[in-house]
């Protein structure tokens, strides 16, 4: 019987560390997914922004939110929202150190591959096939809260103080897209109205929205034809953690602005190399055949314990 | 002993004792500021925020709760798989903590749902499940409540076959054939699922990526998370074996706890030596010598000192020693959950945690309930083995 019993657990241990093992230790880094071909986008230039803010009142108004007195609390005087935050879709903010300032304009980054829409059960937050944009559905949410642990940027936001809450992030104005896009300019336009009010309302075009591939390649103009103003002329986000919809010109370090260095590859890729090879690759085949073996072990140790009864009876 | 001579039975006696009534005051403490979080949401009780949006009710009621639930678990392999039959009186007590462990960890996902009325649909809606293995933790861990409660069955179906009523009598027969002709398939399932979802809650939190500190951010997460599970089970184990004993007055198996602490010791060992390996292959060393390297170090010395107890022939025979080793096992498996949900995962600088008093009275009602829903079991049903009915104490 030991040596059954040896063997039977040796056959469980080699199989479950397989299994890990086999998902963890895949070489060949699979091709991470790339933006959809209608990908829409935002292109924000730091050495054009003024800090107005008009774009933080913009949103507000076109998604509805409620003002946020931040620090000033009950003098009902104020809207002075600290961060991203339930009722703030989208902010400026200020880096400053010596003489070197930089405005930040922070709002989701849609990225490529998302972790939000990674982490969601049912597939509430959800990367639209055609623009990329990633949008909310409430109506399958549990509120659960795991894209806002797993967003690397730390975007979607919750409503806290609500009964019924709900998750709060940019989508890309998507609700007021109503009529087909055109392109004005070489950039892909919805009518006046319906494209991104943070986009519609900067007075220095800071920000513009469109197509990605426009966008890469407006940005990809402005840092030629402008040598030495941009930091390490780089667009944030054309590769940035596997590359996003909103894209950056900076003049300070992108670190400096929030915007963290996570790679060329998504975030979430050893989470998904993990669970996709544990349970999609072979969609079920490793659970199944688990659940094979440890139904087979049992029931030849039934049959062998009931022959072992059988013998103490007689003796 | 072996499985066909096994009795339980109900340990009888009063309900009401004072320290019954005091875990139900504690319980309804937390009942009532549950009812405040429903009316006015989350933050009205809690610290919780947008850069921790996940505290205690996370890291500890569900991610601990559950692999405190995981001595039915533990024990189930030992016995079905590894056919170790002397530890079969084990079972049932350790498939009723089981039980409770997972139901109260959904009643709290339930308090800390946002929009917990939407759960039901993660169930259902199939066409629109993702590859999350959030999603995976969720389905496994509803598929197993209803493996254990039919594993726990036969304890009801028992009591009910010396009922006075005759159709009641007839259908926990009939209920007690279904259960032991499944028995197989129905165990396979009760260890099936907790390896898929305890190994999940470990890829949960790889999904963060660089928010991870790197001493907790492996690929090898799951199978840390799926292995702790199972010391922890033993550790659980033995504390409710020893904690029946010594409140209900039932024999103390002191022999077959002696021979699970030398399993749970090896258990504990082997993950340890994983761990430290793990993080030294992976050049990961020098971030011990920082203050997130106490915490790991923390949950790495107590499974190890706990180990070592139960490592020594002489104090491994001792009960006091079987359950301070069995309780320095459950603080290194718990801080291990802790610390991946809690510790290890950093949002930046400018956001800071720790639970408030109202989202901890939650915590301390939870745990209080599912004690009290405990000694009801044990008093009113069939669960305990061992002692003969205690019928006299009635």
């Amino acid at each position: 019987m030991s040596l059954n019993r040896r063997s039977l657990l040796k056959v469980i241990a080699t199989g479950g560390v397989a299994a890990t093992a086999s998902s963890s230790t895949a070489a060949a880094a699979p091709e991470h997914r790339v933006a959809p071909a209608g990908a829409m986008g935002m292109l924000y230039d730091t050495t054009l922004c003024i800090g107005c803010k008009t774009c933080v009142v913009a949103c507000k108004q076109a998604n509805d939110r409620q003002p946020d007195p931040g620090p000033w609390g009950s003098e009902k005087l104020y809207d002075a929202p600290m961060d991203l935050n339930a009722d703030t879709k989208n902010i400026i903010k200020l880096y400053h150190e010596g003489d070197v300032r930089s405005y930040f304009k922070a709002q989701c980054m849609h990225c490529v591959d998302p972790a939000c829409s990674s982490a969601c059960m049912l597939g509430s937050l959800h990367k639209d096939e055609v623009t990329g944009v990633v949008g909310y559905n409430p109506d399958y949410c549990v509120g659960c809260r795991y894209c806002q642990v797993a967003c690397p940027f730390n975007v979607p936001k919750f409503e806290f103080s609500k009964a019924v809450p709900k998750i709060v992030k940019c989508e890309l104005c998507r609700h007021r897209v109503k009529e087909a896009a055109t392109v004005v300019d070489g950039f892909t336009r919805y009518p006046r109205g319906q494209g991104p009010a943070c986009c519609e309302v900067c007075p220095r075009q800071a920000v513009i929205y469109g197509k990605r591939d426009e966008l890469l390649a407006e940005a990809k103009r402005r840092i030629a034809e402008n040598p030495g103003r941009y930091c390490q002329d780089r667009i944030y986000g054309e590769t940035e953690a596997g590359g996003t919809q909103v894209l950056y010109l900076s003049h300070v370090p992108f670190e400096k602005l929030g915007l963290p260095e996570f790679g060329d590859r998504p975030v979430s890729e050893v989470a998904y190399r993990v669970q996709d090879g544990i349970y999609w690759r072979l969609p079920f085949v490793a659970p199944v055949a688990l659940y094979s073996v440890l139904a087979a072990v049992m029931i030849r140790n039934r049959r062998a314990e009931a022959g072992m009864s059988e013998k103490e009876a007689t003796q | 002993m072996n499985g066909q001579t096994l009795v339980h039975s109900p340990v009888g006696g009063k309900l009401m004792t004072g320290p019954f009534k005091v875990l139900l005051a504690v319980a309804g403490i937390g009942a009532i500021v549950a009812l405040y979080r429903f009316f006015l949401g989350i933050g009205a009780v809690s610290s919780l925020n947008d850069g921790y949006p996940w505290g205690i009710w996370i890291a500890f009621d569900v991610v601990v709760g559950t692999a405190i639930g995981c001595g039915g678990y533990a024990v189930a392999l030992l016995v079905y798989i590894l056919n170790r039959g002397k530890y079969h009186p084990l079972v049932r007590p350790a498939v009723l903590t089981s039980l409770l462990g997972y139901g109260f960890a959904v009643l709290a996902v339930t308090i800390d749902l946002g929009r917990f009325w939407s759960l039901w649909k993660v169930t259902i809606f199939f066409w629109r499940w993702t590859h999350s293995p959030q999603l995976e933790v969720a389905l496994c861990v509803a598929a197993y409540n209803l493996v254990l409660l039919v594993e726990l069955s036969p304890a009801l179906f028992e009591k009910w076959r010396s009922s006075p009523s005759t159709s009641l009598r007839a259908w926990s027969e009939r209920g007690l054939r279904f259960v032991d002709r499944g028995l197989v398939w129905i165990l396979a399932l009760g260890i099936l699922l907790p390896t898929m979802h305890q190994s999940s809650l470990g890829t949960m939190m790889l999904l963060p990526g660089p928010r991870m500190h790197p001493l907790w951010f492996t690929p090898w997460l799951p199978f840390l998370f799926l292995w702790n599970s199972i010391v922890i089970g033993y550790a659980v184990v033995v504390l409710e074996a020893s904690f029946s004993a010594a409140v209900f007055g039932r024999r103390r198996e002191t022999a077959m706890l002696t021979s699970l602490s030398r399993v749970a010791a090896w258990v504990a060992l082997c993950w340890v030596a994983f761990r430290l390996v793990e993080v030294a292959v992976a050049g990961k060393l020098p971030l011990v010598a920082s203050a997130t390297g106490i915490a790991f170090l923390a949950e790495v010395l107590l499974a190890a000192a706990g180990a070592a107890i139960l490592l020594s022939q002489e104090r491994r025979a001792q009960p006091m020693w079987q359950v301070r080793a069995a309780i320095l096992l459950l603080l290194a498996g718990a801080l291990f959950r802790v610390n991946s949900y809690m510790v290890a995962f950093s949002p930046g600088p400018q956001w800071s945690y720790f639970p408030a008093l109202p989202e901890l009275l939650i915590t301390f009602g939870i745990v209080a309930f599912e004690v009290v829903l405990y000694i009801v079991a044990v008093k009113t049903l069939p669960i305990l083995g061992g002692a003969a009915p205690a019928a006299a104490q009635r």
